[in-house]
């Protein structure tokens, strides 16, 4: 019996618990709802159905959670540019392919990779001018990045003069679609190859060992010999580069550039991942694994929202609660709250059980 | 030499950060007079209209400034606005509600939503930022459950509303101008004025001269030293996000008096006029210091950018955002360089 209890204790704390146990919630309430959920099938040489949806769906979200869980780890606040940095990578790439203020390209200005890596790079100088402000002149991550909030957007929109840039060349497409004669989405291989870097990456330096160290203690890493303002950088700088090519993919989806849509609250689907993959808001500590998979139950979420007829604009409202649940679990506040009373119930068992073995003895 | 010193004592930092903001101010002012003086931008007018037009981001602004004084930052403004906005709009269009109990649930609302923030922000202390911003996104979606069209006030709907938004309170007329055809223009002031005008003036009093005001200076200049002088940090927190998304209640009635009109894409971006205007005006986003009265100039410098780029007509509204950002950013960095020198200055 106390085995049984014991086990599920051991299950319950493992880190990987919290993520795949709200996944396999919300697969169940898919799978109740409708049975052809799981199926699988071939239509017209692609794969087909619900479940890929989702993983296709899901992947600027899953690149962006990677980017995420190391601003959060190295510096215990999160990045909210993210979703506009997407639409500033978005715009500045279709604007250099199609060149300023035209409206609809089928020729391009320049070779596409070329474009892409363009976006891609803008990203990056995104993410660097958030990483010096936090970094080298320690302003509260939120607060840096909330400039880029605001102005990214605002920049891609210039960049666009305003207007919905199209790129009606074939190519462009294949990254948010498929790839003809593939029958994957690309997106799902943009997803693995940016997880597989940052893997190897973290596993093969120390990088990944450092960030956590920055995150617990800043001060005393610096001591011990780590540069904490590169560290904490760096991280800023991946976070832009994800968010760079997750706006590209989003663009290549739309093969427009839409300032104004891409990236829209995603900023808040990134957090929500990283929060849902059992990191805590508060760094330190990270799980890689656990945001992604926290990434694509959002997704899930959202596709089940979506097929429930909650258009998107109300879906935040979901979300939004269940991030303030997730954080106020966390809360070391209500732990405290909560082992107090524990405590107290125990306390005053003891007391209850001495108070009867005293009138016992006598 | 006594005298040089205790000048020097008085012009620390965050005098220096006033000092710019109004220098600025007036030099934006006085350019935008030059480079539009065609336009009339030089006019009286000019000034009250932009009175007229921030009179919601005062109010706003105001609860800012108390909630960034406590070492946190609401972000939830921006949608808090656009929810009152469709709920005023959404009533008085779509159901014939009368004007005065919605106004008194939208205020509600404000209580209830800062109630429930600042449990969150003071009693589990969670970071501001997560819960304001889930705030936000809260507040957006249920402005879209309510309704996703767009939806004007019209006379029709409510006369009262609508005689409200149009009433103009006529200033002396020897402030006016003649035009081009001769007459004398008197220049006027809206209501949502006064109304913003009183929130500074009582903002201002209980900062400086009430227990609670001094508690949020305290709290914000050190949590744990205030704590041990036994003041109640955890209810001053609740308290400042309680009086900021009341503020923020009041400011959304001015704003939808003056754009008569709810949607979902209402006031977008709103958050970060707020919090611009209160940083360029001298609050720092670490806490414990800054005053309305500074905040009220971040304000008059955030109306004046928009208000150039509106003139010029051929810039696109973006440039508005952009150098708002921009100054914001200016002005972060500014601070954290004066609180280095000031480190420094310790060690």
């Amino acid at each position: 019996m106390s085995s049984v209890k014991q086990n599920i204790k051991k299950i319950t704390k493992m880190r990987l618990f919290f993520p795949i146990f709200c996944m396999i919630l919300v697969l169940l309430i898919n799978l109740i709802k409708s049975s052809a959920f799981f199926k699988v099938a071939v239509n017209n040489g692609v794969l087909y159905g619900r479940l890929i949806d989702i993983i296709n769906r899901g992947s600027e979200i899953a690149i962006l959670a990677v980017g995420q869980t190391l601003v959060v780890a190295v510096s215990a606040g999160t990045d909210i540019s993210v979703g506009s940095v997407m639409s500033l990578a978005a715009c500045g790439c279709c604007t250099m392919l199609a060149g300023y203020g035209v409206n609809s390209a089928t020729s391009l200005a320049m070779p596409m990779i070329a474009g892409m890596i363009g976006g891609i790079l803008l990203g990056g100088l995104c993410g660097a001018f958030n990483g010096v402000l936090v970094a080298n002149l320690k302003i509260q991550p939120m607060v840096a990045t909330l400039i880029l909030y605001t102005a990214a957007r605002a920049v891609g929109l210039v960049l666009c003069n305003n207007q919905i840039t199209y790129i009606r060349y074939e190519p462009y497409k294949y990254l948010g679609n498929f790839i003809p004669g593939v029958p994957i989405p690309t997106a799902i291989f943009i997803t693995a190859a940016v997880i597989a870097v940052i893997t190897i990456f973290l596993r093969k330096t120390s990088l990944g060992l450092y960030i956590q160290s920055v995150g617990v203690n800043a001060r005393a890493s610096n001591i011990s010999g780590i540069n904490s303002k590169l560290i904490c950088f760096v991280c800023y700088l991946i976070c832009g580069l994800c968010a760079g090519i997750a706006g590209i993919v989003a663009s290549s989806r739309i093969y427009s550039a839409d300032s104004n849509n891409i990236g829209l609250n995603f900023e808040l689907d990134s957090i929500l991942a990283v929060a849902l993959g059992g990191n805590s808001l508060a760094g330190g500590k990270f799980s890689m694994a656990g945001s992604i998979i926290g990434a694509y139950t959002i997704q899930a979420i959202t596709t089940t929202l979506l097929a429930m007829g909650v258009s998107t604009d109300q879906a935040p409202v979901v979300k939004a609660i269940i991030v303030i649940l997730i954080v106020a679990i966390q809360a070391p506040a209500l732990r405290a709250w909560m082992e107090g009373r524990a405590a107290r119930k125990l306390a005053a068992e003891k007391a209850a059980g001495q108070a009867h073995a005293g009138k016992e003895a006598v | 030499m006594e005298r040089k010193k205790s000048l020097k004592g008085s012009m620390n930092g965050n005098t220096v950060l006033i000092f710019i903001t109004v220098a600025l101010f007036i030099a934006m002012y006085a350019a935008g007079c030059i480079i539009y003086s065609d336009k009339g931008f030089s006019h009286f007018q000019t000034f009250l209209n932009l009175l007229i037009t921030n009179a919601g981001l005062i109010c706003v602004t105001c609860g800012m400034t108390i909630v960034m004084l406590t070492g946190g930052i609401d972000i939830s403004v921006g949608s808090l606005i656009a929810m009152d906005c469709m709920i005023l709009s959404f009533g008085m269009s779509m159901k014939g509600l009368p004007c005065i109990p919605l106004i008194i649930f939208v205020l509600v609302i404000g209580l209830v939503f800062g109630l429930v923030q600042g449990f969150l922000v003071g009693y589990l202390q969670i970071q501001p930022f997560i819960v304001t911003m889930s705030g936000l996104f809260f507040a957006r979606g249920m402005t879209a459950v309510i309704c996703t069209k767009q939806i004007s006030i019209t006379k029709k709907d409510s006369p009262l509303f609508y005689s409200w938004a149009n009433a103009k309170i006529n200033l002396p007329a020897f402030l006016g101008y003649k035009n081009s055809r001769g007459k004398t223009l008197v220049p006027f002031i809206r209501p949502t004025v006064i109304i913003a005008l009183i929130v500074v003036v009582l903002v201002f009093i209980m900062l400086k001269y009430t227990k609670f005001g001094r508690t949020l200076y305290a709290v914000g200049g050190n949590e744990v030293s205030a704590s041990m002088m036994g003041l109640n940090v955890k209810r001053t927190k609740l308290m400042a996000y309680v009086m900021s998304s009341f503020l923020c209640s009041i400011g959304a009635i001015c704003y939808c008096l003056n754009t008569m009109s709810g949607s979902v894409q209402q006031a977008l971006g709103f958050e970060m006029n707020a919090i611009a205007s209160s940083v360029i005006g001298g609050t720092l986003l670490t806490g414990g210091v800054g005053n309305v009265i500074g905040s009220l100039f971040g304000v008059f410098i955030n109306g004046t950018i928009r208000t150039l780029v509106t003139t010029n007509g051929k810039l696109l509204s973006s440039w508005a955002n952009i150098a708002t950002a921009a100054l914001l950013c200016f002005f972060i960095v500014l601070q954290s360089i004066f609180a280095y020198v000031k480190d420094r200055r310790k060690a």
